[in-house]
């Protein structure tokens, strides 16, 4: 079968003809179809990261407490007691727009595999998702899909989807964003590598058998769409948690014994990357004998064998002498299991296929010498017209009641419960803090301690501006983990941008990841694992740029964990931090005004610090009921938030803001940073306001919990006009039930 | 006690009930692989949730079929206690060791949430720690809860008080709205008319502890514990 590799068929496998120079250079021969296609995928955007590594460099990475920072698996962060967390969040953006269920299934069945992979139970999983408005049938389509793929993949693998994230921005509609984030816990000293060291050892293959699914599934992720789309749906791979679940225990119960010398999933790019990593890792080489590969259907041929990204496979690379017992425990748990290899010394990446060989490749140049891009960026044409606003044209809210109540209703705002109902989100039995608060919080059994997760990025800041958008992201998601009682310990991140050849597109890239270093540097929060995903764009329309952050923080004692909801009737309502004019890009503009214009809000790095080391210390000294960051809507949305989104009863609450010369929106649904909402028993009113005032923080008794209503006063102290005045009922009704009225149309 | 938890493949509250049963209760807990055959040493048997086989076909209809579950049934003839929560409960009514059968929930999504739940019958060994008509809060999380049966079998499980737990609101009322799932006559745990047969949607294992915000769930045990003469 000599095939000539004409000009067409390296197009078709999105290389250039300098990337095809630089491969015959590399072998000293023209490559065969299966070199052809093991590089194509291995030097896709979607592998090898060659837009975006000379700037992923500049971002902070290491830590006291990091034992495991990028280029693995995933990211290992200790914790103490001899454990360690293990995270990391992916995108499965253009697999999820071909085929929801599916695409979305299998990029939690990826996440997982990333994790246990590292010698981690897996332990809670969170989403992120970005779709379009409700109003069309596609998109309401994609929603349902989506949700119900995350939901049928998870809750049969056993492990509980904590929280997340939903927003909707009709710039999504033919871009949805699907990022999964999973953590894991394990003993920080059985931290399992992809590493294929010790010339001799056997390469082991268990999972499932390899079909011809999800070829090429990496180079189309390294694609833009177009309207042609649909029709890659074959590229798309097909989810079986069940199996994932053996795989899972049969992982687990492998590395418990003293059998393996390295391990590595089959995601992106399957057979062809996990064997070359994993050599290159060890600056050694594998034979690979395709011959005893499970394979789903005769007449595979060593292309689709190597290019497959059929699901739930793993490639293990054992102690010689211990082949046995590790196949004895991949048959207990019904797995295909095969010997398919070795380690050699050779440095090559050998695959044969009956006996013949079918691909000669040095793995190091295959892992690790694609290509690099210094990609030019320069700011679009149209930025400054996106941040000028002249707020003086724009009239202030006349009847606070139906914008607020408007806000509660769009659907990024309203309740997720639609969602997070059809995720098992107990399982495991350590959810403290279940999803609907600011952050998801799991208890770490065999410990005092807990770990908080969320995952954040308000797209329309980076947008604005992607440098603000950026640092704004990681103050967020950080606020939200003080506000749960946690310290930051790490920080993963899926960076979802268009296409980088546009250099206003990597503009906002770069502009992205200076905003995370600066601010990561500053609050000392080290990123330890990642994604990026580009060619997020269709039909030549990008989506916003949407640096999607997971943060984890730590609770030292899980007693001190706190919720955002109002507790008791009677209790001060306290608001930490200071209100300025921040209209700019918020949720209230584009919900009541239809711009998403301006400038993001100002952020003080030191500000937010401090404001974050008050509310810790407030919930650790056991003074505050509750505490609930300001975000989208502003304060009357996390005061609307406070009173309803606890588990019991919702309660009222009766507030007097003092505007000064502000607008009346600004002061009600301005998106001010630094601020937080906490209730706590009047008792405390005097030392919670003594250690805001010692911690240079500005704290103001706004009110008190109580009452069937939600009344806001706008004024002087003497003021009677109930500026917002609506029935709890009302509101509850509104935020909690939208989301399933507008999906539940036809 | 000696508490046999049954491990399918695909089972994944496996690990829950044997963290209640063992660092909860203190009792000594056994995990019994599916393919084992003897129950030797047993003094309950726990059937635990999850997705067993994947739960491609019906639900629970495969797990039936597992070596184990002929020690199962003959431990249950015996008189030995038995507990199957969720798929668990699903794999019983396969078995045919509780009538009836499960339907798709009747919103068509899976379901996790916090459920109220009546106790019918607290004259059982697996709810006499509560108080008859208590109503207890415990989390469902399922696909497939909507409970089936014909209307004689129906007829005669109420007759013999075998309905042992019924979804109702927070105040105890069973009503349409307060069933999550559809389920006939608001069933949401049932026994055989022998009494030591327990099968159960809701998860009591999820809501034992204080750090978890709910101990109600743990009534389920103790009984079980009271029933056995246990001390803990």
């Amino acid at each position: 079968m000599s095939l000539v590799i004409t000009k067409e068929l390296i197009a078709q496998h999105n290389l250039t003809d300098d990337e095809f120079k630089k491969i015959v250079e590399i072998l000293g021969r023209e490559p065969n179809l299966t070199e052809l296609g093991m590089f194509s995928v291995m030097w896709s955007e979607h592998c090898s990261y060659k837009s975006s590594r000379v700037h992923l460099k500049k971002l902070p990475t290491t830590g006291p407490r990091v034992i495991q920072g990028p280029g693995e698996n995933a990211g290992v962060v200790d914790i103490g007691d001899g454990l360690c967390v293990v995270f990391k969040m992916e995108s499965h953006n253009h697999p999820s727009f071909i085929e929801p269920y599916q695409g979305a299934a299998t990029g939690v069945g990826g996440i997982l595999r990333d994790v246990f992979t590292m010698g981690a139970r897996p332990i809670a999983l969170l989403d992120s998702l970005r779709f379009g408005g409700l109003d069309t049938a596609k998109n309401r389509h994609i929603v349902k899909g989506v949700v119900a793929g995350i939901a049928g993949y998870g809750n049969c693998m056993g492990v509980p989807t904590v929280g997340g994230e939903v927003v909707f921005n009709d710039i999504y509609s033919l871009n949805p964003l699907v990022n999964a984030f999973c953590l894991g816990v394990a003993q920080k000293d059985k931290i399992f590598l992809g590493t294929a060291a010790g010339v001799g050892n056997p390469v082991i293959y268990f999972g499932s058998k390899t079909g011809r699914d999800g070829i090429h599934g990496a180079t189309m992720a390294s694609d833009s769409f177009d309207d042609q789309s649909e029709k890659k749906r074959p590229t798309v791979q097909v989810g079986d948690p069940f199996q994932e679940k053996l795989l899972l225990e049969a992982c687990l119960e492998l590395m418990a014994g003293d059998l393996l010398v390295g391990i590595q999933d089959m995601g992106a790019a399957g057979l062809t990357s996990s064997s070359c990593e994993m050599a290159s890792r060890a600056g050694n080489g594998i034979d690979l004998d395709l011959t005893h590969v499970p394979r789903r259907e005769p007449g595979m041929t060593p292309y689709e064998l190597m290019l497959s990204e059929s699901q739930e496979r793993m490639l293990m690379v054992a102690k010689a002498g211990k082949e046995e017992e590790c196949i004895r425990i991949c048959k207990k748990w019904d797995l295909d299991v095969a010997v398919v290899g070795k380690v050699t010394g050779s440095g090559i990446l050998r695959v044969l296929d009956q006996g013949k060989v079918v691909a000669e490749i040095p793995a190091k140049s295959l892992a690790d010498d694609g290509p690099r891009y210094e990609r030019p960026f320069s700011p679009p044409g149209y930025q400054d017209m996106l941040t000028n606003l002249n707020y003086d044209a724009l009239p202030d809210v006349k009847d606070a009641n139906a914008a607020l109540l408007a806000l509660l209703e769009s659907p990024t705002i309203a309740s997720k419960r639609w969602v997070y109902e059809q995720y098992d989100h107990m399982v495991r039995t350590n959810t403290m803090v279940r999803p609907g608060s600011d952050a998801a919080v799991v208890r770490i059994k065999g410990t005092n301690k807990a770990v908080a997760m969320t995952v954040d990025c308000n797209s329309r800041y980076c947008l604005l501006n992607p440098y603000e958008g950026a640092r704004l992201a990681v103050a967020e998601a950080s606020r939200n983990l003080a506000c749960s009682g946690a310290e930051p310990i790490g920080l993963t991140d899926c960076l979802n941008f268009g296409n980088p050849e546009r250099p206003d597109i990597m503009w906002q890239f770069v502009m992205a990841i200076e905003g995370m270093k600066d601010a990561c540097e500053h609050f000392k929060i080290p990123i330890v694992s990642g994604n990026v995903s580009f060619y997020n764009e269709t039909n030549g329309l990008s989506i916003y740029p949407t640096p999607m952050l997971g943060m984890v923080g730590l609770i030292e004692s899980a007693d001190k964990t706190m919720t955002q909801w109002f507790r008791e009737d009677g209790d001060d309502i306290i608001l930490l931090g200071a209100t300025r004019e921040d209209l700019g890009g918020s949720e209230y503009l584009k919900v009541q005004h239809s711009r998403e214009q301006g400038s993001p809000p100002y952020l003080n790095l030191e500000t937010e610090q401090a404001v974050q080391h008050c509310v810790l210390q407030l919930i650790r000294t056991g003074l505050i009921q509750s505490a609930h960051d300001c975000s989208d809507g502003g304060f009357a949305v996390a005061l609307a938030e406070c009173c309803m989104s606890g588990p019991d009863q919702p309660h009222g609450a009766v507030v007097r803001l003092t505007p000064g010369r502000q607008r009346n929106d600004s002061m009600l649904f301005g998106e001010s940073q630094s601020r937080i909402v906490v209730s706590a028993k009047p008792a405390q009113r005097q030392a919670i306001l003594d250690q805001a005032q010692q911690m240079g923080v500005p704290a103001t008794v706004v009110g008190v919990v109580g009452g069937a209503s939600l009344v806001i006063y706008v004024g002087g102290e003497r003021s009677t006009t109930k500026t917002v005045d609506l029935p709890v009922a009302t509101i509850a009704d509104r935020w909690g039930l939208s989301l399933e009225r507008r999906l539940s149309q036809e | 006690m000696n508490v046999g938890v049954i491990v399918f493949p695909g089972s994944n509250c496996d690990h829950d009930c044997q963290h209640v049963f063992q660092d909860v209760l203190g009792q000594s807990v056994q995990m019994i692989w599916h393919k084992e055959t003897s129950l030797k040493g047993i003094d309950a048997v726990i059937l635990p949730g999850g997705f067993s086989y994947g739960d491609y076909l019906r639900t629970g209809a495969i797990a039936r079929f597992s070596p184990v579950m002929g020690a199962v049934k003959a431990f249950a003839k015996d008189g030995g206690a038995v507990i199957g929560i969720c798929n668990g409960f699903q794999i019983l009514l396969e078995a045919g060791l509780l009538p009836g059968a499960m339907l798709r929930n009747k919103s068509l999504h899976f379901i996790c949430k916090d459920v109220y739940v009546k106790v019918e019958n607290a004259a059982t060994a697996f709810t006499e720690a509560c108080e008859s008509g208590q109503v207890l809060k415990i989390p469902v999380a399922h696909a497939d809860g909507n409970y089936y049966t014909d209307p004689v079998t129906l007829a005669a499980m109420q007759a013999n008080a075998q309905i042992v737990l019924r979804y109702c609101t927070p105040e105890g009322k069973v009503t349409p709205e307060a069933n999550p799932n559809g389920s006939l006559d608001n069933i949401a745990g049932i026994i055989n008319p022998e009494g030591n047969v327990l099968g159960m949607m809701p998860h009591p294992e999820r809501c034992a502890e204080e750090i978890l915000g709910n101990q109600d769930g743990k009534l389920i045990f103790q009984s079980l514990l009271k029933a056995m003469k246990v001390k803990v």
